[in-house]
C-alpha cells in the first residue's frame, strides 16, 4: 500500500549486501499515548559510519521515534538491539550510558555558566572534594576544536551566537565516546553559513566511526548529507531508500503521498475584486523580510512553509504584536497604527495557533473569554450586560456546535476542538472583514477540523476574506484558493490553481535558492 | 435551545467552597473570639475592631486591583505616610484664609497626590518594565525618605483650630455606625462595582490572568495595570483622610508595615497573588481577620500581644495551605 509504487522512486532495496551487525536497530517499534497511536511499526537498522536521515511532514513521529530511540520515551512494543545484542533503554541515562546520545532541537544550556561548566553540568571532574576546573576547561578545549567550535571553555554561554551555542550543546553530546548520535533538527536554529559548518561536524562524527541519525526538514541539507533515507508518514513507515537515487522532489512526494478526501469544501470561483488587505514590505525582527502579499474577498489565501519559517512571526508583526516596519491598507484605508485594537477597529482578526498560551482565559468560563475582545460591541453601557453576554454565549454554542456540559465551566475544561471554536466565536464576535486563522486545526479531530473548514468556506463565501497558516499540507492545498510559501522569513513562492499541491509546497518550504516550481512574486 | 443556554448563563454562578474560605475562617475567629472572653462581642469592641481594620481594608481594596491585575505594591504604607503629611502641610497652610474649608480642599489635594503617586509606580512598572516587587520598592523607599525629610525626624502636627472640626471623620459616627466603617463600604461597594460589573473589571481580570491573551485580544495590558495603581493610590489617600484625626499628625513611622498587612488582607481573602481572581469581599474579611485576632490577643492574656505579627504570619501560611487543598 506504500505510494512508493506508485511513484517513480526505486523502491527499497529488498536484498542488503551482507554487512556487520547494525550498530542499532528496531524492530516493530510502537509507541501510543493511550488511545493515541503515535507510531506503528517501525524497523530501522542504523549502520556505524553512515549518515542515516529521518524525513516526514510534521506529526508525522519523527521526534517520537528519535525520543524513543535516545530512551527519552519507553516504547509500547517492539525490540531495540545494539550490534545484535537486545536493549532496553530505562531513561535517556541509561541509553546514553550504552552509547546512544540524543541532541535536542532546543538549546537547554544554563546562560550564566561557562561552556566549560555547561559541558560538565552533572557530571563535573573533581580531585578529591574540589571541582577540577582545570582539567574540565582542557577537556572541553579540545572537544571544542575537535568539532570545530570557536568559543573559549571558560566563555559564559549566554553571551555566544546561537551557532556557538549549538555546537556546544553537541559538545556535551560528544563528551564520551558514542556509538550512535541522533540529531534532532539540528540547523533549525542556524543561518545558512552556520549550517554548512554544522553539516561538517555531522560528517566528521561518520567518519570516525559513528552511527548518525538526522532529523531535518531542510530536504537540501538531507540530499547533501544522508547516506540512506527513512521516510515517516502519519506514524508508519514508508520506506529506506539509498539516498542516492533520491532527487529532493521524490523526498517530498514521498512524504506527502496520500490522496485528498471530502473532507475540504469544493473551491470557490477566483476572486477578481479588489484586494481588502495589501501589505507591501512587512519587515520583522527575528522573522519576516520584506513581506508583500494582499487578499481579496471571497478567497482564502494560505500561507505554508516550516515551522520557524516566520510566517506566525510576520502575522504577529502585522498586528502590532512585535515591533515591525512595512506598509499595510484595508478596505483602503491606509493602517498608520497598528494595534489589535485598531485592526479590529477597522476590521482585520488575528486567531493564534497558541490557543492556550495566547487565545483564551483557561480559568474563566465562556462568557468572559467570549466576550473579551468584542467587551465594548457587547457592553456598551457602563455596566456590564449580564443579559448581552449569556445571549451571545448562547448564540455562539448554536451558531459554532461548542459542545459543553454548562457554560460556567471554565474553558481550560474543553475539549481541544470546543476550545478551538470557542476562540474563532470569539474573534467572529468583532464582526470582522479579514480574518487571519494561524494553525486553524491544530491537535484537534477529524469531526471538528471538517467543522471548521467548512465555516472557513462560509465565511469567505459571505465575501470575507480569510487568510489560512498552517503546517498541515492536506488543510493547506484543501482550503487554498492561493497559497504563498515561506522559508527562512521571506515569502519564496507562490500556487494558484493547480500548482497548489503538497509536493510544490514541500518543495518550496525546504529546497533550493528561493526558485521553487514557479519563482517568488513579491 | 439557544434560550435554555442563554437564560442557564444569565443565571448565578455555581459557588465554590474556595471562595468561602476567607468567610468561613472570619466566622471560625470570631466565634473563638466569644469563647475566649465574653466582652468580645460587646458593641464598643466590635466598633472598635471594625474601626481599627479600616485603613488596611481600604488600602487593600486597591491592592485587590494592582494584584488581580497582575502587580503588586509594596509602597502603600510609605505612601500613606507621605500623603498624610502633603495633607497637614496643606491644610494648615490654607488654615488662616479657607477656615475649616481647609480640611476638605486638604483632603482633594491628597487624593490628586495619592493619585499621582499611584501613576508614577504604574508608569515605573509599565512604562519603564520594571518588576512591580522592584519599582515598588523603590518607591517605597522614596515615600518613606520624603516623610522624614518633611517631618525633620520629628511629626507634622495639624494646626489646632482644623482638629475639632475633623474630629467626626474618625471618631463620629452616622446612626451608630462609625464614620470609617462607612467609608470602608462605600469604597468596597465601589471596588466590587467596577472590578465585576464594568468593562475595566474583565480588563483586569484578563490581564492578571493571562497578559498574552490580554494582548492579543487587544487589551492594552499597560493601560489597565497603571489604572489598577493609580486606583490604589486613591484608596491610599482615602484612609489618609480618615487617619489624620485620629493622632493628628504624620510621623516617620505612619503606616509603616501596612503594605504587609495590606498584601496578606488581600490574599487570605481569596484573591490569587499571581493575578487573575479578585475577591474584593474576601479582602475585607482578610482585614477583619488580622484586626480581630491583634485584638483577641489584647484581650485574652494566653498569647503576648508582642507574637501578634507572628500568628498573622501563621495565619497566611495556613490560609494558603488550606487553599490549595481545597481546591
Amino acid at each position: 500500500m506504500t505510494m512508493a509504487e506508485a511513484l517513480p522512486i526505486p523502491g527499497p532495496s529488498p536484498v542488503q549486501p551482507a554487512l556487520p551487525l547494525p550498530a542499532m536497530q528496531a524492530m516493530g517499534l510502537c509507541k501510543a499515548y493511550g488511545p493515541i497511536t503515535v507510531l506503528t511499526d517501525i524497523a530501522l537498522d542504523i549502520r556505524a559510519g553512515e549518515v542515516h536521515a529521518i524525513i516526514g511532514e510534521n506529526g508525522a513521529g519523527k521526534s517520537t521515534l528519535m525520543k524513543l530511540l535516545s530512551g527519552h520515551v519507553l516504547p509500547t512494543a517492539g525490540q531495540l538491539t545494539m550490534e545484535g545484542q537486545p536493549v532496553e533503554f530505562a531513561d535517556a541515562v541509561a541509553a546514553e550510558a550504552a552509547g546512544v546520545v540524543l541532541v535536542h532541537q532546543e538549546i537547554l544550556l544554563a546562560g550564566d555558566l561557562t561552556v566549560a561548566e555547561n559541558l560538565f553540568l552533572g557530571r563535573e571532574l573533581t580531585r578529591g572534594p574540589m571541582v577540577d576546573d582545570r582539567a574540565m576547561n582542557r577537556r572541553a578545549a579540545q572537544i571544542l576544536a575537535s568539532i570545530g567550535a570557536h568559543c573559549h571553555p571558560r566563555d559564559p554561554v549566554g553571551g555566544l551566537p546561537l551557532a556557538q551555542r549549538q555546537l556546544v550543546q553537541i559538545a556535551r553530546a560528544l563528551l564520551e565516546p558514542r556509538k550512535v548520535v541522533i540529531f534532532d533538527e539540528p540547523t533549525a536554529v542556524l543561518a545558512n553559513d552556520e549550517v554548512a559548518a554544522l553539516l561538517a561536524v555531522v560528517r566528521g562524527l561518520r567518519d570516525q566511526g559513528a552511527a548518525v541519525l538526522y532529523i531535518s526538514h531542510r530536504l537540501d541539507e538531507v540530499e547533501a548529507l544522508a547516506d540512506r533515507i527513512t521516510v515517516l508518514r502519519d506514524g508508519r513507515m514508508i520506506g529506506t531508500w539509498p539516498a542516492r537515487g533520491l532527487s529532493q522532489r521524490d523526498m517530498a512526494e514521498l512524504m506527502v503521498g496520500r490522496k485528498l478526501d471530502m473532507l475540504y469544501p469544493p473551491k470557490r470561483p477566483a476572486a477578481a475584486a479588489d484586494p481588502l488587505l495589501r501589505v507591501e514590505g512587512l519587515s520583522v525582527d527575528h522573522g519576516a523580510v520584506q513581506g508583500s502579499f494582499a487578499v481579496r474577498p471571497g478567497e482564502v489565501l494560505g500561507i505554508g512553509g516550516m515551522i520557524g519559517s516566520g510566517r506566525t512571526e510576520m502575522f504577529e508583526g502585522l498586528m502590532g504584536l512585535r515591533p515591525a516596519t512595512g506598509s499595510a491598507v484595508l478596505n483602503g484605508a491606509a493602517m498608520a497604527h497598528r494595534s489589535v485594537g485598531a485592526w479590529q477597529a477597522a476590521g482585520l482578526v488575528y486567531l493564534t495557533e497558541d490557543r492556550k498560551g495566547k487565545g483564551l482565559l483557561l480559568d474563566e468560563p465562556l462568557g468572559p473569554n467570549l466576550t473579551l475582545q468584542a467587551l465594548v460591541e457587547v457592553h456598551p453601557r457602563l455596566t456590564l450586560d449580564r443579559k448581552a453576554e449569556g445571549a451571545a454565549v448562547g448564540k455562539a454554542v448554536a451558531d459554532y456546535d461548542i459542545r459543553v456540559r454548562s457554560v460556567h465551566l471554565d474553558a481550560g475544561q474543553l475539549s481541544g476542538g470546543n476550545q478551538q471554536k470557542l476562540l474563532l466565536a470569539k474573534v467572529m464576535l468583532t464582526d470582522p472583514q479579514v480574518v487571519i486563522i494561524d494553525e486553524p486545526t491544530r491537535g484537534i479531530d477529524i469531526g471538528n477540523k471538517n467543522q471548521i473548514y467548512d465555516f472557513i468556506d462560509q465565511l469567505v463565501r459571505t465575501g470575507k476574506a480569510c487568510i489560512v497558516i498552517s503546517s498541515e499540507l492536506p488543510e493547506l492545498v484543501g482550503l487554498s484558493d492561493r497559497v504563498l510559501v515561506m522559508r527562512g522569513g521571506r515569502i519564496v513562492a507562490e500556487l494558484t490553481g493547480d500548482q497548489i499541491t503538497e509536493q510544490n509546497v514541500v518543495y518550496a518550504a525546504t529546497s533550493g535558492e528561493g526558485h521553487g516550481p514557479q519563482g517568488a512574486q513579491p | 435551545m439557544t434560550a435554555a443556554v442563554a437564560s442557564e448563563s444569565a443565571g448565578p454562578r455555581r459557588i465554590r467552597l474556595a471562595d468561602m474560605g476567607p468567610f468561613i475562617a472570619l466566622a471560625v475567629v470570631i466565634l473563638a473570639g466569644v469563647m475566649i472572653n465574653s466582652s468580645f462581642l460587646s458593641g464598643t469592641n466590635i466598633a472598635n475592631v471594625v474601626t481599627r481594620s479600616a485603613f488596611v481594608a481600604i488600602i487593600a481594596v486597591g491592592a485587590t486591583f494592582v494584584i488581580s491585575s497582575g502587580g503588586l505594591d509594596l509602597s502603600v504604607g510609605s505612601m500613606m505616610a507621605f500623603v498624610t503629611g502633603i495633607m497637614i502641610l496643606a491644610m494648615n497652610r490654607l488654615e488662616p484664609s479657607m477656615g475649616g474649608y481647609a480640611i476638605v480642599a486638604g483632603a482633594g489635594i491628597g487624593l490628586v497626590v495619592g493619585a499621582l503617586c499611584g501613576l508614577l509606580n504604574g508608569l515605573i512598572v509599565t512604562v519603564g518594565k520594571i518588576e512591580p516587587f522592584i519599582a515598588t520598592l523603590g518607591t517605597m523607599g522614596i515615600f518613606r525618605a520624603l516623610i522624614t525629610w518633611m517631618s525633620d525626624g520629628g511629626s507634622i502636627p495639624i494646626e489646632r483650630t482644623l482638629r475639632e472640626p475633623y474630629r467626626p471623620v474618625y471618631f463620629g459616627n452616622v446612626m451608630g455606625i462609625p464614620v470609617p466603617v462607612l467609608l470602608t463600604l462605600v469604597v468596597v461597594l465601589v471596588g466590587a462595582f467596577v472590578l465585576y460589573r464594568t468593562k475595566y473589571g474583565r480588563r483586569c481580570m484578563a490581564a492578571g490572568s493571562n497578559a498574552d491573551v490580554a494582548r492579543f485580544s487587544g487589551v492594552s495590558v499597560a493601560k489597565v495595570r497603571t489604572m489598577a495603581f493609580v486606583i490604589q493610590g486613591l484608596c491610599v489617600a482615602i484612609a489618609a483622610i480618615c487617619y489624620i484625626p485620629r493622632l493628628g499628625a504624620a510621623t516617620p513611622t505612619t503606616g509603616q508595615l501596612w503594605e504587609l498587612q495590606v498584601i496578606t488582607a488581600v490574599v487570605i481573602g481569596g484573591t490569587a497573588l499571581r493575578g487573575g481572581k479578585a475577591r474584593v469581599w474576601g479582602t475585607v474579611a482578610g482585614a477583619l481577620i488580622l484586626e480581630v485576632i491583634a485584638n483577641l490577643m489584647v484581650l485574652s492574656n494566653m498569647v503576648s500581644e508582642y507574637l501578634v505579627a507572628a500568628v498573622q504570619g501563621v495565619i497566611i501560611i495556613l490560609a494558603m495551605l488550606a487553599h490549595r487543598f481545597i481546591k
